[in-house]
């Protein structure tokens, strides 16, 4: 149904449902977000210089270094079922970090678990995950053949 | 090492992109998908204007670790690639420069999801 189509009878159901529905507490939602979504940072700084101290990788080393572990975290917490949990805590703290991009493919490709090991899990994991790797690298090739038009890399 | 005011940046500005991501699901009810598909392009776009590279510098992990950061490694990849190997590397730089995030996700989002079941759900 669009937006703008409605009946009367369609706008004033529409409001009634909205005086039913739980009303989440935007702020505290927020304020579950940002501890939850900081802390996990910080995780993923002291994996940073974990990698800087320890294995003295260089800097673009050391960002896939860093990705790799929280990537790795995050599919294993989602595996043991943990990271939900976290996450109907955390709300977006727990979806924007990398470590939600795992937990992403990881829960979605168990739900599918079902209709096997090719078209179930593999081709299912990217149910969420997939988009993002279109419009990013999508964006990252438009962005490269401006750089090449225009010369400004 | 980083110390403690290095820390509290991260946290800080880490924190604050996941509550801009938290405004956005509680005010426009749009799915996580299309969140996660907004803070990767806009990663790429704020990276292209130089705005995201000052914040990486201030808050490190904080700015790297959200999703936009991963626009972030995109849009920093191809900018080196094109210098090196031009309009060839517009195709290859992104990928290239977060290849082992990409492998590690499906690598070992396909073993756990082989290895684990989910949990029955409340």
């Amino acid at each position: 149904m669009k937006k703008g189509n409605q009946s009367p009878e369609q706008q004033a159901y529409l409001e009634k449902v909205k005086q039913y529905e739980p009303k989440s507490n935007t702020f505290s939602q927020c304020v579950k977000a940002f501890i939850v979504g900081g802390l996990i940072c910080c995780l993923g700084q002291l994996i940073w210089d974990i990698g800087n101290n320890m294995f003295t990788f260089t800097e673009s080393q050391n960002s896939g270094f860093t990705s790799i572990v929280l990537i790795f975290l995050g599919a294993l917490f989602t595996g043991i079922g943990i990271y939900d949990k976290l996450g109907s805590f955390a709300g977006a703290g727990s979806i924007v970090p990398i470590t939600g991009f795992s937990n992403a493919i990881v829960s979605t490709a168990m739900e599918h678990k079902r209709e096997g090991y090719v078209l179930g899990v593999s081709a299912k994991m990217f149910l969420i995950a997939g988009p993002v790797l279109v419009y990013g690298i999508s964006a990252s090739v438009v962005l490269g053949i401006v750089y090449f038009l225009f010369g400004i890399a | 090492m980083s110390d403690f005011s290095q820390y509290l940046w991260v946290f800080i500005v880490g924190g604050a992109i996941c509550v801009i991501g938290q405004l956005l699901l509680s005010y426009t009810k749009l799915t996580s998908a299309r969140i996660l598909v907004i803070f990767v392009t806009a990663g790429v776009v704020l990276t292209a204007l130089g705005l995201y590279r000052p914040l990486v510098e201030l808050a490190g992990a904080g700015a790297t670790v959200p999703l936009t950061g991963f626009g972030y490694s995109l849009a920093k990849g191809v900018k080196e690639a094109v210098r090196q190997s031009g309009l060839l590397g517009a195709f290859t730089g992104g990928t290239m420069a977060t290849a082992g995030g990409i492998a590690a996700a499906v690598f070992f989002g396909y073993i756990i999801s082989i290895i684990f079941t989910p949990k029955t759900k409340k």
